[in-house]
């Protein structure tokens, strides 16, 4: 499995962002997206998830341009963006069930994702009565249950507390040593062992 | 089929547990009904020459303001990203939203009609024909509607731009569906009409969602 992007550039509103950017990602890997607030981070992550088209360049997802028809990339990717993709009025459960459907399902049971993100005492309480923390811990809880080698987060840890932080770091080092791959922006810092990660900064100077 | 299945349910789920969102078409649909007769105060007859495109305008207008919030919701969440973004087809997802929309708003209004159609002393003979009018009239108001309304979804200010992009297609079918209707109460056959409406109908269903995934991939994109 291989990841990779080629001379990316992205112009909005008439400015360029971002331009020549290249990377490649391979099992096991992190890629840390770092950056200025406006320098482009999030619009980089909707290249690289297929959301928006590329002004130039190419993702390829082994070594097959992921918007083309042939590309089965979508079957290994699990996209998590600065909202949380729940709905208020149902509950945790009744959520990740929706979740579950959406990505390719592994074995892990939705009940055994909730307790590790420490939500099993809320699983049937409706998320309007959840905190900003317990929200984000809820959609991290989705990617547990995905059978998706492929994580792209955008600010994974927003909102998180200390402890959110580490078991964020936590469940990440884990899909790193399965094999997985993830992609994620961050003010933070993140906690995990440096041979995991690759670092790519947008911005000038 | 599965994931369909599920969103539909979790619409309906949704709807219910909104709390009486789901019942603003139908109160507008009844006050426009129940308001006309006593600000015109018109005669027996005149009402029931009239009741065919007052109740049909009733219905289109209740169905084109309760559209607004067909995608929004999902797109302020993030709940649209996740479905651009997967396996799964964006035009299933068209068509599960707009059928459960469907359900909610417009089903309550067809039960309801027969009611205000005999309030406005139409006659009973086109009380089928109004039935049926609405079953094909009402699900092309919405799947066309929710070509205008994932348009619109991205911008920051909805206005008057919705009414103003479905209303040419709008006027087809109010005008087959009032006229069938119209002709069913002077005891005239109305299948003529009905039968255009049915394959305005069929066109509308099954075109329309590939219209609303791309417009929502646009959305989606910005």
């Amino acid at each position: 499995m291989l990841f990779s992007a080629h001379k990316l550039s992205c112009i909005r509103s008439h400015k360029t962002l971002f331009q020549d950017v290249s990377f490649e990602l391979s099992p096991g890997q992190l890629l840390l997206v770092e950056g200025k607030n406006g320098a482009g981070k999030t619009s980089l992550l909707k290249l690289l998830s297929g959301l928006r088209r590329p002004d130039s360049g190419e993702v390829k997802w082994n070594q097959v341009n992921i918007l083309q028809a042939e590309s089965d990339f979508r079957t290994y990717l699990a996209w998590l963006g600065h909202q949380n993709p729940l709905k208020e009025d149902q509950s945790a459960l009744e959520n990740l069930t929706m979740l579950g459907h959406i990505r390719p399902r592994n074995q892990v049971s939705m009940i055994e994702a909730l307790k590790t993100l420490q939500l099993g005492h809320v699983k049937h309480k409706f998320v309007k009565t959840f905190s900003a923390g317990m929200k984000r811990r809820l959609s991290l809880a989705s990617l547990l249950i995905a059978e998706t080698p492929l994580w792209i987060l955008d600010e994974p840890q927003a909102a998180l507390d200390k402890t959110g932080i580490t078991l964020f770091e936590t469940l990440a080092e884990q899909h790193l040593k399965q094999g997985g791959m993830i992609v994620m922006t961050s003010h933070h810092s993140v906690n995990i062992a440096p041979k995991y990660i690759q670092t790519l900064t947008l911005g000038h100077d | 089929m599965n994931t369909f299945l599920t969103l539909i349910k979790r619409d309906l789920v949704l709807a219910y547990r909104g709390r009486g969102e789901a019942f603003n078409s139908l109160i507008f649909f009844g006050l426009v009904i129940l308001l006309f007769p006593i600000g015109i105060s018109a005669s027996e007859k005149l009402l029931s020459e009239i009741a065919p495109g007052l109740i049909w305008i009733a219905a289109l207008l209740a169905t084109m303001l309760s559209l607004d919030n067909l995608f929004k919701e999902d797109f302020q969440d993030g709940t649209l990203e996740q479905w651009a973004v997967s396996q799964h087809s964006l035009i299933s997802f068209a068509w599960a939203r707009l059928f459960s929309h469907w359900v909610i708003t417009s089903v309550p209004l067809i039960i309801i009609a027969p009611l205000f159609a005999l309030s406005l002393s139409l006659p009973t003979d086109a009380i089928g024909v109004l039935i049926v009018s609405l079953l094909l009239g009402t699900p092309l108001l919405t799947f066309i509607g929710g070509i205008g309304v994932a348009l619109t979804t991205g911008l920051k200010k909805s206005s008057m731009l919705l009414p103003l992009l479905v209303l040419p297609f709008y006027i087809p079918v109010l005008i087959f569906g009032a006229s069938a209707v119209d002709v069913a109460a002077d005891g005239w056959s109305a299948s003529g009409q009905l039968y255009i409406l049915a394959g305005l109908f069929v066109l509308g269903i099954t075109l329309a969602p590939f219209a609303v995934a791309t417009s929502l991939k646009v959305s989606v994109s910005q």
